[in-house]
């Protein structure tokens, strides 16, 4: 399996963000999306979740499935955590587990909250929790189902260091089984092997 | 496309598997409004508020009340609705859950769905439950009112379904309610004329009940049927 893209074009907002771009993810391969503020790493993950179009080139999901969008092979967490406030940390995780066709027992929940250290906030509201631990109740979802690719837009952000060190080991165990991953940061994300994808920020309309 | 009703033998599987999403999205859509209310509840408080105030406006005239009993019933039944569906989809839009809904299990289409039926059931379903009792306000009879209950039933859920459309088309917009409301009327106004065509009737007109009732199912029908497909299309295309 294979995240290959070839000769990218995307607008976004009326402007062209990114013109002519071209990679090639293997099985087990980490790609961090690097670039200044506006370069348009954001709008390359939506773009590959299939949320933005493109306007010339393509990609595909080399060996996935062919009846569904590399976007529905895919997670996907962006800026926005897609935790609602009103539910339970809990909630939020079964919910997200029977979107993405995964395990919504209880068991799983705490199992995924765990790894990222926050297995006691389980029933508390979402809204009552602090800006890292919605971040990393959103990261707890990577863990509800198995996807082979996953596309994390700023993954660290307002994340402690030891939540960080959680996020790294996960995303580790995640490549050694075979998956992909495409992450926006700006930091290194403690991943021995990634590959940088550097993005400059295109000055006016091309 | 074709995973979107999986019938026959081999489909009972992939029913199971389309089951389990669509009552996670039922379920998680009630408790949502029954934890913070929204856009049910403003819908109901908002019907309650015209249907006081009508008669205050109107005057003592109690036959006059009567005899527009239906059309303010229905006006405040569409606006109700019309109110409350501009969170639609906004909120999950907001805080980024939509994008977990557009790439999830079941088809956008069947979401789109469940999540109109879910808002039906919250917010126009106690409309229809508490208009009788509305409808003793504005001083109609008391017979009728069982069959203009019925009308509601039969209408309310074309205008969800009609006004999950603008909502769609309206996500990603801040404040886009009167856009909203704006695309929408137009498509309501025929719901709107055959609803009070058969309440009126109801209560005692010349007309029949029974023509435009069942132009109102029709209409119910069709736009259960086909509204999913426009409001998925249009947040599928929002660009975002």
């Amino acid at each position: 399996m294979r995240l290959r893209a070839w000769d990218l074009t995307i607008e976004r907002g009326g402007r062209r963000v990114i013109a002519g771009l071209s990679f090639d993810a293997p099985e087990g391969a980490a790609l961090i999306v690097t670039g200044p503020n506006g370069a348009g790493k954001t709008s390359l993950l939506r773009a590959l979740a299939g949320f933005l179009p493109i306007e010339a080139g393509g990609f595909a999901l080399d060996g996935g499935d062919n009846e569904r969008t590399v976007g529905e092979q895919a997670h996907y967490l962006g800026h926005a955590d897609g935790v609602k406030s009103a539910l339970t940390a809990g909630e939020n995780l079964a919910f997200a587990a029977a979107m993405l066709g995964g395990d919504p027992s209880r068991a799983a929940q705490l199992a995924a909250l765990t790894a990222l250290g926050l297995g006691h906030v389980v029933d508390f509201p979402a809204r009552l929790l602090s800006a890292g631990q919605r971040r990393r109740a959103a990261l707890a979802r990577l863990l509800m189902a198995k996807r082979p690719l996953w596309l994390l837009d700023e993954p660290t952000t307002a994340l402690d260091v030891a939540a960080q060190s959680a996020l790294s080991a996960i995303m580790r165990s995640h490549l050694q089984d075979g998956g992909i991953l495409v992450a926006a940061s700006h930091g290194a994300l403690e991943l021995d092997g990634a590959r940088e994808l550097r993005l400059g920020a295109v000055e006016g309309a091309a | 496309m074709l995973s979107l009703l999986p019938l026959g033998e081999g489909g009972a599987k992939r029913r199971m598997r389309v089951m389990t999403p669509v009552l996670a999205l039922f379920a998680r859509e009630w408790r949502i409004a029954g934890r913070i209310g929204g856009g049910a509840s403003v819908g109901i408080v908002f019907f309650l508020i015209l249907v006081v105030v009508m008669p205050f406006a109107l005057g003592p005239d109690l036959n006059l009340l009567a005899r527009l009993g239906p059309a303010i019933l229905w006006i405040a039944a569409l606006l109700a609705t019309l109110l409350g569906l501009d969170r639609l989809f906004q909120a999950d839009h907001d805080d980024g859950s939509l994008d977990l809904v557009i790439n999830g299990s079941p088809q956008l289409e069947i979401a789109v769905l469940v999540k109109c039926a879910a808002h039906w059931t919250a917010s126009a379903l106690p409309l229809v439950v508490l208009s009788p009792l509305f409808g003793l306000m504005l001083a109609m009879a008391p017979a009728p009112l069982a069959l203009t209950a019925a009308t509601l039933a039969a209408g309310t859920p074309a205008l969800t379904m009609i006004g999950a459309i603008g909502a769609a088309l309206t996500v990603s917009l801040r404040r886009g309610g009167l856009l909203m409301a704006v695309l929408v009327l137009p498509l309501t106004i025929p719901v709107l004329i055959f609803g009070v065509a058969a309440a009126e009737s109801a209560s005692g007109g010349a007309a029949p009940f029974l023509s435009p009732f069942l132009a109102l199912c029709a209409l119910s029908l069709a736009a259960i049927a086909l509204a999913p497909f426009a409001a998925a299309a249009a947040l599928r295309h929002a660009r975002e």
